[in-house]
Formats: C-alpha cells, sequence, structure tokens
C-alpha cells in the first residue's frame, strides 16, 4: 500500500483519484497506472538514452494529464500517438518499441499488450492488387496495439517508379489518419535513410508526431551494456576481463562497421566461445572440471584474443597478423 | 419486411460499437471471426458466400470492423452477417451469427401453395426479390 493512501484510512483499498479529492489526484493517477514501474523497469534494463526515456516520459504524463482533464469533463481528443525511431545501428530501436506496446497499454492508451513486429516483405506485394489485402491483413492483425515497421525506409523505393511500397504507404496513412484511437504506429530505421524517406512522404512525416532519435552510446554506456548482457547469461567479467572489454570498446568504436550494442553483444558471444574451448582445452591437460566461478567468468584472454585487438576487424574477411 | 435470423434476431440491427462488443467476446474465446455475403435471405440457404477469409489471428474486434465497413462499402444493397466458428474438438461449428446489414428495401416472402394428390397442400415460402431478378440485381 502506497503513502497517501496508508494515512487516510477510512479510504477503501481501491482509491478512486477522483471521488477522494474532489478534485482530482494526478499522484493517485500516477501510482494506480503502474507508470513508475514502467519507468524503473526501462531505467534499469536500457543503459542512456536520455532523450528516449524524457520522451516516454513526457508521452505517459500527457495520457495521465488527459485522464484527469477528461474526469473534469475537459475535452482534447485522444493525442496522435505515432512514432518515429532513428538511430545509427544497434542502438536500442526495436528494444524500446517492443517495450513501447506495454507502457502504452498501461497507461490505458491501446486496449491490448501487443506488438505486430513487420518490414517490407509482411506488407508490400509482389504484383498488382497484392499489396493493398497484404497491408490490412498486417494492420487488422495490429488494430488495438501497435505495428512495428522496422527499416520503414524500404517501404519507399523512388528508383523504381512501379514500385507498390507507395500503396502499402497510402494505406497506411489513411489508417494512421482514420483510426488513431484504434492503432499506434511505429516506424524504425536508420537516420539519414528515414530523413529521406520522410523528405519524399511529407504526409508521413506529419503524421507522426514524436520523432525520436536515439543517439550512440558512449564507451562508459557500452561497457554497462556489456555488463548488463553478461550478468543477463549468468556471465561475468572479473578485473582484468572488464579492463580488455573497455580497451576492446575503445578500439572497435573507430572501426567500420559498428553497431553500438549490437557490436557489444557479439563480441560477448565470441567471448563466450573462446572461454568455453578454453576450459575445454584446459581439461584436457589434465586439469580438474571447472567450478562454478570458472563457468562463469570471461577473462581478459577471452576478450584478448579478438582481432580488434591485432588492428584487424571482427569476423570481416582480412588477412590474419602474426 | 424485415427478415431477421441469427443470434440476436429478437433486437433491432446492433449499432457499430455493439457489433464490436460481440466480436471482442468472439475473439476473447478464440473463435474465428468471417464475414458472409448474400442477396439470397431465404431462411434455409445457410451458405452465404464468404466475404475474405474468416479472420485466425486477429486479436482486437476493430480489425473486423473494418473489414465488415468494407464489406459494406462492397455490397451496400446485400444481407451481411458475421459468424464466429468456435473449433474446439467436438463443437466444430458456428456458434455465433448475426446480420450487420440488409438491403435498404426488403420485399419479403410470400406463401406458395403447392397442390398434391388427394387435396393435400404443400406449403412453401418464396423471395419476391430473388424472384424477381437474377443475381446480383435482386435488392
Amino acid at each position: 500500500m502506497t503513502d497517501a493512501a496508508a494515512t487516510d484510512t477510512t479510504l477503501a483499498t481501491h482509491v478512486d483519484p477522483v471521488a477522494t479529492t474532489g478534485g482530482v489526484d494526478l499522484a493517485a493517477l500516477y501510482r494506480q497506472s503502474g507508470v513508475g514501474e514502467v519507468m524503473r523497469q526501462l531505467d534499469d534494463e536500457l543503459v542512456g538514452l536520455a532523450p528516449v526515456k524524457s520522451r516516454i516520459r513526457d508521452i505517459a504524463a500527457l495520457l495521465l494529464v488527459d485522464k484527469a482533464r477528461h474526469a473534469h469533463g475537459l475535452g482534447g481528443g485522444a493525442p496522435s500517438l505515432h512514432m518515429s525511431f532513428t538511430g545509427n545501428p544497434g542502438t536500442g530501436k526495436t528494444t524500446v518499441a517492443l517495450r513501447m506496446a506495454d507502457i502504452l497499454h498501461r497507461l490505458g492508451y491501446t486496449r491490448r499488450n501487443h506488438v505486430v513486429a513487420v518490414t517490407r516483405d509482411d506488407l508490400v506485394g509482389q504484383y498488382i492488387g497484392h499489396t493493398a489485402p497484404k497491408t490490412k491483413e498486417a494492420l487488422k492483425k495490429a488494430m488495438g496495439g501497435v505495428l512495428f515497421i522496422d527499416e520503414a525506409y524500404y517501404l519507399y523505393r523512388p528508383e523504381n517508379e512501379r514500385d507498390y511500397g507507395q500503396e502499402a504507404i497510402e494505406i497506411l496513412l489513411q489508417v494512421m489518419e482514420n483510426q488513431r484511437d484504434d492503432l499506434v504506429v511505429i516506424l524504425a530505421g536508420y537516420r539519414d535513410r528515414m530523413e529521406t524517406f520522410y523528405r519524399s512522404n511529407p504526409g508521413m512525416a506529419s503524421r507522426i508526431a514524436h520523432h525520436v532519435d536515439f543517439p550512440d552510446y558512449t564507451p562508459d554506456e557500452l561497457l554497462r551494456i556489456a555488463e548488463l548482457l553478461a550478468a543477463r547469461m549468468d556471465y561475468r567479467f572479473d578485473e582484468a576481463g572488464l579492463a580488455a572489454m573497455r580497451e576492446y570498446i575503445a578500439l572497435r568504436v573507430t572501426q567500420p562497421h559498428f553497431a553500438n550494442a549490437r557490436s557489444v553483444r557479439n563480441a560477448l558471444d565470441r567471448a563466450r566461445l573462446r572461454q568455453a574451448s578454453r576450459l575445454f582445452s584446459a581439461a584436457g591437460e589434465g586439469e580438474t572440471t571447472p567450478d562454478r566461478e570458472r563457468l562463469m567468468t570471461l577473462s581478459s584472454e577471452d576478450l584478448r584474443a579478438s582481432r580488434v585487438f591485432q588492428g584487424g576487424r571482427e569476423s570481416a574477411i582480412t588477412t590474419t597478423h602474426h | 419486411m424485415r427478415i431477421t435470423q441469427g443470434t440476436f434476431s429478437y433486437l433491432p440491427d446492433l449499432s457499430d460499437a455493439q457489433i464490436t462488443k460481440q466480436l471482442q467476446y468472439a475473439i476473447d474465446k478464440g473463435w474465428a471471426v468471417g464475414i458472409e455475403v448474400t442477396d439470397d435471405p431465404h431462411p434455409r440457404n445457410t451458405y452465404w458466400e464468404m466475404f475474405g477469409l474468416p479472420m485466425f489471428d486477429l486479436r482486437d474486434a476493430a480489425g473486423i470492423l473494418l473489414e465488415i465497413h468494407n464489406a459494406r462499402k462492397t455490397f451496400p444493397d446485400h444481407y451481411i452477417r458475421v459468424t464466429a466458428f468456435d473449433s474446439t474438438h467436438q463443437v466444430e461449428s458456428v456458434v455465433l451469427s448475426f446480420i450487420v446489414n440488409r438491403p435498404k428495401e426488403e420485399p419479403g416472402f410470400r406463401l406458395v401453395r403447392t397442390e398434391e394428390p388427394g387435396r393435400t397442400l404443400r406449403y412453401s415460402i418464396e423471395s419476391y426479390a430473388v424472384v424477381a431478378r437474377p443475381e446480383g440485381a435482386r435488392y
């Protein structure tokens, strides 16, 4: 039980924020919605992303205030919550989009807590007359929840004037405009390509109220992500391992095809491989079975074997240095 | 003559909000909702034309309502009904069905008396609209 309700013992366990105060108790509304918990979870599980979190907080506040206004008979209509997530590879666009459905559902904006994730293939058909049913099918499935269109810029292919992508865009626009209460559309994609996409589809840009830009992670944030990901898989770095990871990140950032958290995750996966074969060959040399501690620990040699430290690129076709 | 059949035959036509509620009930039960169309509403005509495939994997009734609007636009002067199919073993049949669209004018049915040997009379009913014009042009 929360403190405000506990102090007022005459109240029933269910505190109606409107009836109790005559006015509207925003704090009680906030507690009841469970938004605080969602935000805390967001802070715990997603490192960095300050602009994204502050935007989500703004939206949460708006929806709560709207509820309070509604209780006073003030109109305003449902706000448009279509969003666009832009950012470099691996900055968490998809992760946040999937989380968004949960947040909007808890705030009572969407009726159902579900996300339908689609890409160009699910929306655009192969021949004339194929696109509209496909797009409508996807929209129908997403109704009541969130439609997440990953790599949305692929929908528009200016080099092919007979491309059916435009048809899908038009159907999307129509539903985004007419059924705002039923559906939230989130578009995601790399920043520069999405900008081109919006420039050639001004109707789309203007119907999206929230353009959220995902910044690149700093090396410190990437290190925290590495620790978090490792912990989630029941691994941890020893001291030398952590130092090696920090160095690895510093080097990897400067190299081409750097994909933020995704690069970190890949590095971690390869470190697990090396740790496994290290333990395996140690066992072959007559060592005792590794204990729990050793099974969990990623140490510096697991990371330093990476080609990144030799000036080469990880998993690329480069000549190996000896 | 206003034709009635299906689950809510005793009620006035449902509004969109009421339809949505019924459909959501069907979805929550796990039934597959389909839309069917006909211009031959004889009570013994159970096989209406399907309007698209039954909608199996929807989570929210708004998607079905979208399709109902689409059907009304395509067939403004046909009878349109929604059916909810329960695929549970040993049920496997339509468990809910109601009309969501009807023609503006419904001429109704007449009673047909057929003489049989020995002054026997057989009765049947016949739709004025169906007899008057061919399929597709009846209402």
